[in-house]
């Protein structure tokens, strides 16, 4: 008998095996021979003309085989790096090549590449390699960069401004004139520096007489490197493979097409041997993109009773030097601030601007945390204002249940929701009433708790097609091939490319539920543009709410067909056949079942299957999902802060998500924690600092802090479970649901322990050094 | 100029010529083909290129390959003793204490130090002794469970193992 009921299970991840014994396979682990390393000159100038490039010296040095200047490469580049319209399609966006020529815009930007037999020969080459630039002056600042007189980054261009775009719907102005209360407040997005652990890496491969390119990159993308390498070297799309190996770790930093991609494959065509590029963390830290980077400016309009009544907001996005290729996916904020509250009015202005940073791109939660911190601080901001409990202001603005599906001011459907009762949850186990007590205890004694609420709602599972369409100009749907072999075993291959998700576990407790397999006859093959039709690739919390769907379509046509000929093998009528449990018997004869096993066999011995039907056993679907999945919940964050240093602790970290069905719940906690420790760590400790010089000052770890695991509290978690209606399994996501809840909750909690010192806002990350100046601006006094 | 150096890595003797510039982890992966043993930083905050050097836990990026002249070394692939995990390495795959799993050896080879040192430790002080190994995937919170358990695990002697004590040297 199969096991029965995978999903809901927490079993324990099949990838963890080679993962704890060291013999992964990460890019840099990959075995192969005749490689040629690749290193690279980078802009240490944020802003400058090339004047020329000096490589003699660096060619006499041992073991390079070759250098190149962009000037050497532009012409191979059949067209710029790729930018999609997302959001706002009439931006002005720059042609981006791999490599520069005449200008660098960002320090870390290429200028020319070394390849020679060692990595250690290849650096030391490129440090021989002598640029001359004439310096520019830099754009540091997010407004000053579209006043008069600012450098221009792209000259051709005639400004620094990409877009300036409305989304507005309801009478912000009627909202604003039927107020009693009026606030207006900053709320700064420092930028982060994401920092997988793996940074990336490309090892290519070109085959000159076949002109085959395989390429193997640290990605979520996969197949999107696979269609643009093919458009951008104009080699057939049939003849690259991009295969994406073990990932460690991405959280929206691997999700685009980058420089060193093509460089390396050029290289690799150039020299007629493997090619490979590891970057090591200085590089990453600058080539890699950046996320947040963003000013938000909001009015708010609101009754003393604490009704929300409207929001008026711009939203200042820092693109870095170039426009990434989902560069503007962060202005989707803007479209779900309004987040689980009614509200009359929104009016939302979006401006981009161009500055000499590295370019930014997602950064796990990509403009949803920047919302969630936005609409979760404005109800704290409105609590004080109105002097209501922060719970009490969120409940008597909440979405009810009963609205649900809601359709959002600026258009957008919710799919379902109950955001009381997450709520509800959250302070039942946080215990808030008698923590308020505790607060109010503590206060007088001089110790200062802080507790601090988010609620958030999550728009994710991108797809449905259509709408990612119109949106961004890429259509997104789930990919799945179910396929049965011979001896009944099956491969699973997803069009997602997971890096830490589990989804050799997940997607096969999909599977097994409807084959009624044991898991461990069940293979999920991903990451390799090879082996499936096409895949969309993994962000955006998507996996599960579309290839995982796709996993259970297939395998629900694979059980059909299975059915089908287990009739046909039982002399019965297929509606008399019942398949329960990978076997096959006729209504009331569970004694004489045929196997999933032996209808394999049947599948592919063409004489024993009915007349008409096709030999094999397998099924692939392309889901196109009905709506976006919303997740939702709601997180507590405990504080107490230290009036002496300005630290800040976390004392309990407590929250209750609903991503629909869990399929595997140990694995959606691990999600959480992840996620929560990353907004966390936005919150407290991580910024990417410039100077005005153009230089990235928190350009290491030793100056960009990525939290410790004694920065970190253990975290409580509970569920909730809405089905989503949109997919036939009810999932939605759980990637980043912990990253867009977390900063707002722990800033709030500063706030909150703020509260007798008159302090109302705090720019994150809240560091001992900022907290212990607000608390001491009136000699530690209290108000 | 290149330097002989000879070492034992996981019970096996390795004998190389390098650069005396060479950094430990390079040498182990590249030489010794050991490529579990993982790179994520280059100034030394990460943990990920964790081993155990004469008893102690090291990050071998902070080493010069012929700094390590007749070491011991272990690395995360001389932990198994055949198909059997080391409690450590059940215990975070038990608990779920690795998702990407690219810090997993480095986090492990310091977890085994710290069980070494303090069989029995505290949150706390799991807390603090994985300090130095960082993880973006986790938030911890699995691996500080994984620890907890390997603890108990080993306590109870399952999968015990003879460990010579540290030298100092």
């Amino acid at each position: 008998m199969a096991i029965s009921q995978m999903v809901g299970a927490s079993i324990k991840r099949r990838e963890d095996p080679e993962l704890v014994t060291g013999t992964g396979s990460f890019v840099d682990d990959l075995p192969q021979t005749g490689l040629a390393y690749m290193s690279i000159v980078r802009s240490p100038e944020p802003h400058a003309r090339i004047v020329s490039i000096e490589t003699s010296r660096a060619r006499e040095a041992d073991g390079v085989v070759a250098i190149f200047t962009g000037k050497d490469l532009r012409a191979e580049f059949q067209a710029p790096m790729p930018v999609t319209p997302t959001f706002v399609p009439d931006k002005k966006a720059p042609d981006q090549y791999p490599i520069a020529t005449d200008k660098v815009r960002y320090v870390g930007e290429p200028v020319a590449i070394v390849l020679a037999t060692s990595k250690a020969a290849a650096e030391d080459a490129a440090e021989r390699v002598e640029v001359r630039y004439q310096p520019l002056p830099p754009v540091t600042d997010i407004e000053k960069a579209i006043e008069t007189g600012a450098s221009l980054i792209h000259e051709d261009l005639g400004t620094n401004l990409s877009y300036d775009t409305k989304f507005a719907a309801g009478d912000i102005e009627a909202a604003f004139r039927e107020a009693d209360i009026r606030f207006k407040q900053r709320l700064v997005q420092q930028r982060l520096i994401p920092i997988a652990i793996e940074g990336r890496g490309v090892v290519a491969d070109y085959k000159k007489f076949a002109n085959t390119l395989t390429v193997w990159s640290s990605t979520q993308i996969p197949h999107f490197v696979k269609v643009f390498l093919a458009v951008l070297l104009g080699i057939p799309e049939s003849q690259v493979r991009v295969v994406a190996p073990d990932v460690g770790g991405g959280f929206g930093s691997k999700i685009r097409v980058y420089p060193e991609e093509f460089l390396t494959a050029l290289a690799s065509k150039r020299l007629g041997r493997p090619v490979k590029w590891i970057e090591d963390r200085n590089e990453n830290m600058r080539a890699t993109h950046h996320g947040r980077s963003q000013l938000w400016d909001v009015e708010v309009a609101a009754k003393k009773d604490g009704t929300l009544l409207g929001v008026r907001v711009t939203q200042w996005l820092d693109l870095g030097a170039y426009c990434s290729q989902f560069g503007t996916f962060m202005v989707i904020g803007l479209l779900v601030a309004q987040g689980a509250y009614r509200m009359k009015a929104f009016d939302g202005r979006g401006i981009g601007v161009f500055t000499n940073r590295t370019p930014t791109d997602a950064y796990r939660g990509a403009g949803r945390p920047e919302a969630t911190f936005l609409i979760e601080r404005v109800m704290d901001l409105l609590a004080r204002e109105t002097g209501l409990d922060p719970v009490e202001v969120r409940r008597k603005n909440f979405i009810r249940k009963e609205e649900q599906p809601f359709t959002a001011l600026l258009g957008l459907t919710y799919d379902s929701g109950d955001y009381e009762l997450t709520l509800g949850k959250a302070l039942e186990m946080v215990g808030y009433g008698q923590l308020r007590k505790e607060q109010a205890e503590k206060r007088k004694q001089g110790t200062y708790l802080g507790i601090g609420l988010a609620t958030y709602i999550e728009i994710c599972g991108l797809g449905p097609a259509a709408a990612t369409q119109a949106a961004s100009g890429v259509s997104l749907w789930g990919m799945s091939v179910v396929r049965l072999h011979f001896t009944g075993k099956a491969t699973v291959i997803i069009g997602s490319s997971p890096h830490g998700q589990g989804h050799e576990t997940t997607m096969a407790q999909v599977a097994a539920d409807v084959l009624g397999l044991p898991i461990q006859d069940i293979d999920v093959q991903h990451g390799d543009t090879a082996i499936g039709p096409m895949g969309m690739d993994t962000y955006g919390s998507r996996s599960m709410a579309l290839d995982g769907t796709a996993v259970h379509l297939s395998a629900v046509k694979v059980r059909e067909k299975a059915k089908k000929i287990a009739a046909h093998l039982l002399e019965a009528a297929e509606e008399d056949v019942v398949y329960e449990g990978g076997r096959a018997f006729v209504k009331g004869s569970p004694s004489k079942a045929i196997t999933i096993q032996e209808i394999a066999v049947a599948a592919f011995q063409t004489n024993r299957i009915p007349k008409g039907m096709e030999g094999g056993l397998e099924a692939t679907t392309f889901f196109d999902p009905t709506n976006f999945v919303w997740p939702f919940g709601a997180h507590i964050c405990v504080v107490e802060v230290d009036k002496d240093t300005g630290a800040v602790r976390i004392l309990r970290y407590v929250a209750v998500d609903d991503c629909g069905i869990r399929i595997n719940p140990m694995v959606v906690d691990g999600q959480l924690h992840g996620g929560i420790a990353q907004g966390i760590g936005q919150a407290l400790l991580e910024e990417g600092i410039y100077g005005e010089d153009g230089q990235l000052k928190s350009g290491t770890l030793l100056d960009y802090l990525v939290p410790t695991a004694a920065d970190l509290p253990s975290f409580e978690l509970e569920a909730t479970i809405t089905p989503s209606p949109v997919n036939p399994i009810g999932v939605k996501g759980i990637g980043e649901a912990g990253t867009i809840a977390s900063s707002a909750a722990v800033v709030n909690a500063i706030v909150d322990a703020l509260q007798p010192f008159g302090v109302k806002d705090i720019d994150m990350p809240a560091s001992p050094e900022k907290v212990w100046h607000l608390m001491h601006k009136n000699g530690g006094k209290q108000r | 100029m290149r330097r002989k150096v000879s070492m034992t890595i996981n019970g096996t003797q390795y004998e190389h010529e390098v650069e005396p510039r060479l950094l430990l982890v390079y040498h182990i992966r590249e030489n010794a083909g050991l490529t579990g043993t993982h790179i994520g930083c280059d100034t030394s905050n990460c943990g990920a290129c964790t081993v155990e050097i004469d008893g102690h836990s090291v990050k071998s990026c902070t080493v010069f390959a012929v700094q390590a002249e007749g070491a011991q070394i272990t690395t995360i692939e001389g932990l198994a003793k055949g198909n059997e995990l080391h409690p450590i390495q059940q215990a975070f795959w038990d608990e779920h204490g690795l998702q990407c799993g690219y810090c997993t050896p480095g986090m492990i080879m310091a977890a085994k130090q710290l069980l070494e040192r303090n069989p029995n430790p505290s949150e706390r002080e799991i807390r603090l002794g994985i300090e130095g190994n960082l993880c973006r995937c986790t938030g911890y919170h699995n691996i500080v469970k994984a620890i907890q358990t390997a603890s108990k695990v080993m306590a109870t002697g399952a999968g015990k193992e003879a460990k010579a004590p540290a030298t100092v040297s």
